[in-house]
């Protein structure tokens, strides 16, 4: 089967090569057929590349390692969940799901836009077939997923541990859908400017592609944020590491792009931005898609340059200076008639927020490329941490999240000034308020930007709140419904509207959960004997005894503690914090029991979350007390070893179970004569609703994009064709 | 077999791609398709305009938009509308010719 | 004013607004920034001040002292060029031997003093150049894929 799929594969490449040929000739020449034959030749593209992917999956499955990305990733013992997720933890596998859904994008979009757009769709399928001509040949020619072993292993190299978590089943083909249907509206904005039809159909047929694509780039980010703060050393939920910001820099161009595709789709307004930035939102997701695979930055996942990275980069090169040359062409075309009647409307809001966004885009590109552009002036790299990247970016977010409050409040075109006033009245009061409260109550005023952050969330939340109440009162004025149920009408009625609305609200608890967990974070480093405790915020932690756990399956020791946490008014509380040594190679010149410990060791973290903190423990205990019996041992060990002849298996058995004894007594010393440890306790308040507040938001775009019913529609849209008929008998 | 099904499997998909461009090129056909497509793009900015006429009542409602902004708002809302009832009306009556 | 005059005078600011904070940008990124060297380039060049270093930890230098973790780095090409690294603070889980790592920190004598915290270990090796080789005469199990 293996064979039908590498066929497959290359039968995908002429096949979108030749649907690229048949798409521009249908362009060109104005003849459907080849139109059609190059919506055919997608779809085509589509079964392909799913054949592909069965196969691999399928070769997965049942461990065939004389596949080369399986022996690599898999292994026997790998748990079934596991193997299918694999096949993404490969360059070769993930270029393949970046292939795979770019074809189902883009066979679902020719399929709606069948008989729509006929100067559009030729330009935009060539775009898509070009796109995915391109990553079947990178694979083909720089990563082959089905590249053979010849003689094939008998055992895989298996998963790396630490990618053996539930968020590697989710985490990168959330990343990855969002990327790749960001090439959708694209491509459809290519083929507007190609063909000077810049009006705003071209946003109509792909506008739920891209709400679709920030949907899935919004779960990804936050499962890569919750993956790494639950993983020791990996810098909490945010580290400004440059492949997380590779995956932050389209969602922020991605979201001021459907903000502002509502001013052009209203008023027309705001023409050259929509292109620009779609454009840069597919280009930033193709950079972070090059970032993870080039080692041209020094990251905690990037990693040795690899073949693939230098054609990728010469695709952003031709995107970025091709669009830019297309916009720079057509921009006559782009201007449009209107103008911003007023600074008080939803079109200036929209405006403020293209900036703050592109602005918070260009921060973080300028640090994360800064070590390429510092070498490229100084001669030297440099590179800008953590604290450089909040600096600039927390007042702007601030920024951000106050007009997240303002842009529903007001209307399109215009807002009298009173209206203004007596709109915005009331969540500023909340926000006013809850600033005063909480300077008075808490010392959140020993961080003022955090209590900016707060004031203006509140504000948010607010105005979020108003309008849906608002909403149903207008409702209920209109049908004389009861209250629940206009509140029901209005918001089915508006999905986009309130479906905004929810994000916004999830988007400002989101920023206050951030705000506070990383202004008001305590953090202490202390060194405990058992019976030692100490105090974090409030907390009072004390060491109870050691643990210490003998795994012979796992080949693993783990010495842990019982802490025990109090403080005034609140249940005790037990966190069991422990490392884990794991059985490694041995260094030469090193002792079996000594690899033990100076090899692989992962830290289990010992977490409790409740809805206002989060308290989070980690230990290391400090074995160089059993450094003389650890080096007794192996050299007992070592002795009876060069006593043993080789090939004698009975032999083998013995001293590995010696092995185990030596193993064991070192675990009793450590928990008859426990050495101190040294344990980090944070409190992180407040950290749960960094997930509650992004699911919140996810849910609300669910809800915007879920498309009413027809039937709904057909009623709506009679009722006011009835109306207009009676204006067009007026007329 | 593998080789078989492979080239079974090239030939499916080449008969696929090229089957529309053995059908004659036909003139009038194109017409009715481009008319076709046509209405539909009218139909949508129809759709798009009559929620823009629900959002203005409904900023209206909620006192967003002050009577005289909403009734100048409005009124140049449904004259946009009525011009694209009236290309629609015309764009069905050319596609039914 | 008339509205042209007003939407120049708003793009003029706004503009300028704009020239200003990226200037601002620039400014501050090159003095907060730190250089990015290699263990040779420490070797070499003998920094003052803080500067991150990146390289492979040598395998058989890992010792735990007390609290503190003392270590060798090399540069990744070249085995030969280390540096011992003292560092206190909080240990990723996937630091061993062999594996890539960045620390920030600065020179005190021969040794670098890591700064607390800044040692990150980078996700063992996804995304290698490594064209598959074929195992050993007898079909063995292939070894760890090393990262480089």
């Amino acid at each position: 089967m293996v064979g039908l799929g590498a066929a497959a594969l290359w039968f995908a490449l002429f096949v979108s090569v030749a649907g690229a040929a048949l798409a521009l000739a249908g362009a060109l020449g104005g003849d459907g057929r080849y139109v059609t034959a190059a919506r055919r030749s997608v779809w085509a593209l589509c079964a392909l590349l799913t054949l592909c992917v069965v196969i691999i999956e399928a070769a997965f499955l049942r461990t065939d390692l004389s596949l080369a990305v399986v022996a690599d990733h898999s292994s026997t013992t790998t748990p079934t969940g596991y193997k299918l997720t694999a096949m993404w933890s490969s360059q070769e596998g993930s270029l393949l799901l970046w292939a795979w859904v770019l074809s189902i994008a883009s066979s679902v979009v020719l399929a709606a836009t069948r008989n729509k757009h006929r100067e559009i769709v030729p330009w935009a399928t060539a775009v898509l077939s070009g796109l995915a001509a391109f990553f079947c040949g990178l694979m083909l020619f720089a990563a082959d997923p089905f590249a053979r072993l010849s003689p094939a292993p008998l055992e895989g190299v298996g998963l790396e541990p630490l990618l053996r978590h539930p968020a590697m089943a989710v985490h990168p083909p959330m990343l990855y859908s969002g990327y790749v249907m960001f090439s959708i509206p694209f491509a459809f904005a290519i083929g507007a400017l190609i063909t000077r039809r810049l009006d705003a159909s071209w946003i109509r047929s792909t506008r739920r592609f891209a709400l679709v694509a920030w949907i899935c780039l919004s779960v990804g980010i936050l499962l890569g944020a919750r993956w790494s703060y639950s993983e020791l050393g990996w810098g909490g939920y945010w580290g400004w590491d440059p492949v997380e910001n590779a995956s932050l820099m389209p969602w922020l161009t991605g979201t001021a792009f459907l903000h502002s595709i509502m001013v052009q789709e209203k008023r027309g307004m705001l023409r050259a931005w929509n292109v620009a930035l779609i454009c840069a939102t597919f280009a930033l997701a193709l950079l972070g898609t090059f970032l993870v695979r080039s080692g041209i930055l020094q990251s905690i996942h990037a990693f040795g340059a690899s073949t693939v990275g230098t054609p990728l980069l010469a695709l952003i090169a031709v995107i970025v200076i091709g669009s830019a040359a297309l916009i720079a062409w057509r921009l006559d075309d782009l201007r449009s008639e209107r103008r911003l009647e007023s600074l008080a409307s939803r079109e200036a809001v929209f405006l403020v927020n293209n900036l703050l966004l592109c602005g918070l885009a260009a921060v973080i590109f300028w640090g994360t490329f800064f070590p390429i552009t510092s070498e490229l002036f100084t001669g030297t790299k440099h590179s800008l941490a953590a604290p450089w990247y909040d600096r600039y970016t927390a007042p702007l977010a601030i920024l951000l999240v106050l007009f997240t409050g303002i842009g529903p409040l007001l209307a399109w075109r215009r807002v009298s000034a009173g209206a203004a006033a007596r709109l915005l009245a009331r969540p500023a009061l909340a926000a006013a308020v809850a600033a005063a409260a909480l300077a008075l109550l808490t010392d959140a005023a020993s961080h003022p930007l955090a209590l900016a952050m707060f004031a203006f969330a509140a504000f948010t939340l607010a105005a979020v709140a108003q309008e849906v109440i608002r909403g149903a009162a207008a409702q209920r004025a209109l049908s004389g419904a009861s209250p629940p149920r206009a509140l029901a009408t209005v918001v089915t009625r508006n999905r986009r509207r309130y479906g905004g609305y929810l994000v916004h609200a999830g988007l400002a608890v989101l920023m206050i959960a951030v705000a506070a967990s990383s202004s008001f974070q305590s953090s202490q480093d202390v060194r405990l004997r058992p019976g030692q405790s100490t105090t974090v915020d409030g907390y009072r932690v004390t060491y109870v005894r050691p643990t210490k756990r003998i795994d012979p399956a796992e080949g693993r020791i783990s010495f842990g503690a019982v802490l025990r946490v109090t403080k005034d008014g609140q249940p005790p509380l037990v966190l069991r914090p422990s490392r884990n040594y794991y059985a490694g190679p041995a260094a030469p010149g090193t002792g079996p029991v000594r690899s033990f410990f100076e090899g692989e060791a992962t830290s289990e973290v010992g977490r409790q979350t409740t809805a206002t903190r989060d308290i989070w423990t980690a230990m290391q205990p400090d074995l160089s007390s059993l450094d003389r019996y650890i080096a007794g041992a192996d050299r007992r060990l070592q002795r009876i070893g060069r006593g043993i002849p080789a090939g004698d298996a009975a032999a083998q058995r013995q001293f590995g179970y010696l092995q185990g004894l030596a193993i064991r007594a070192i675990a009793a010393r450590y928990m008859s004569h426990t050495p101190p440890a040294e344990f980090r306790v944070n409190v992180n308040p407040l950290v749960i609703w960094i997930w509650i507040g992004g699911a919140i938001a996810v849910l609300g775009a669910l809800f915007a994009v879920w498309p009413a019913p027809p039937a709904r529609q057909r009623r709506v849209a009679d009722v006011y064709a009835a109306r207009l008929a009676r204006e067009l008998g007026r007329a | 077999m593998e080789v078989a099904l492979a080239v079974l499997l090239l030939l499916a998909v080449a008969a696929f791609i090229a089957a529309p461009l053995l059908r004659p090129r036909s003139a009038p056909g194109r017409d009715a398709a481009a008319a076709e497509a046509r209405i539909a793009d009218l139909e949508a900015r129809k759709e798009a305009k009559y929620r823009e006429i629900r959002d203005a009542q409904l900023d209206h409602a909620q006192g967003k938009l002050s009577d005289a902004d909403f009734e100048r708002v409005d009124a140049e809302l449904r004259a946009e509308a009525v011009a694209l009832l009236r290309e629609l009306d015309a764009a069905r009556g050319e596609a039914a010719r | 004013m008339d509205p042209a005059r007003k939407r120049k005078i708003r793009l003029v600011v706004a503009l300028s607004a704009a020239v200003l904070l990226a200037a601002g940008l620039v400014y501050t990124s090159f003095s907060a920034s730190a250089d990015d060297l290699q263990p040779s380039q420490v070797l070499s060049q003998r920094p003052s001040g803080s500067f991150q270093l990146t390289g492979v930890v040598v395998p058989g230098s890992i010792r735990h002292r007390g609290s503190e973790l003392d270590f060798r780095l090399a540069d990744r090409d070249d085995a030969s060029r280390s540096v011992p690294v003292r560092y206190t603070g909080e240990v990723p889980d996937p630091f061993r031997a062999g594996r890539e790592v960045i620390v920030r920190g600065t020179l005190d004598g021969g040794t670098v003093v890591g700064e607390r915290d800044s040692l990150i270990t980078k996700c063992p090796s996804k995304y290698t150049d490594q064209a598959p080789q074929p195992a050993a005469a007898g079909g063995q199990a292939r070894g760890k894929a090393t990262a480089y």
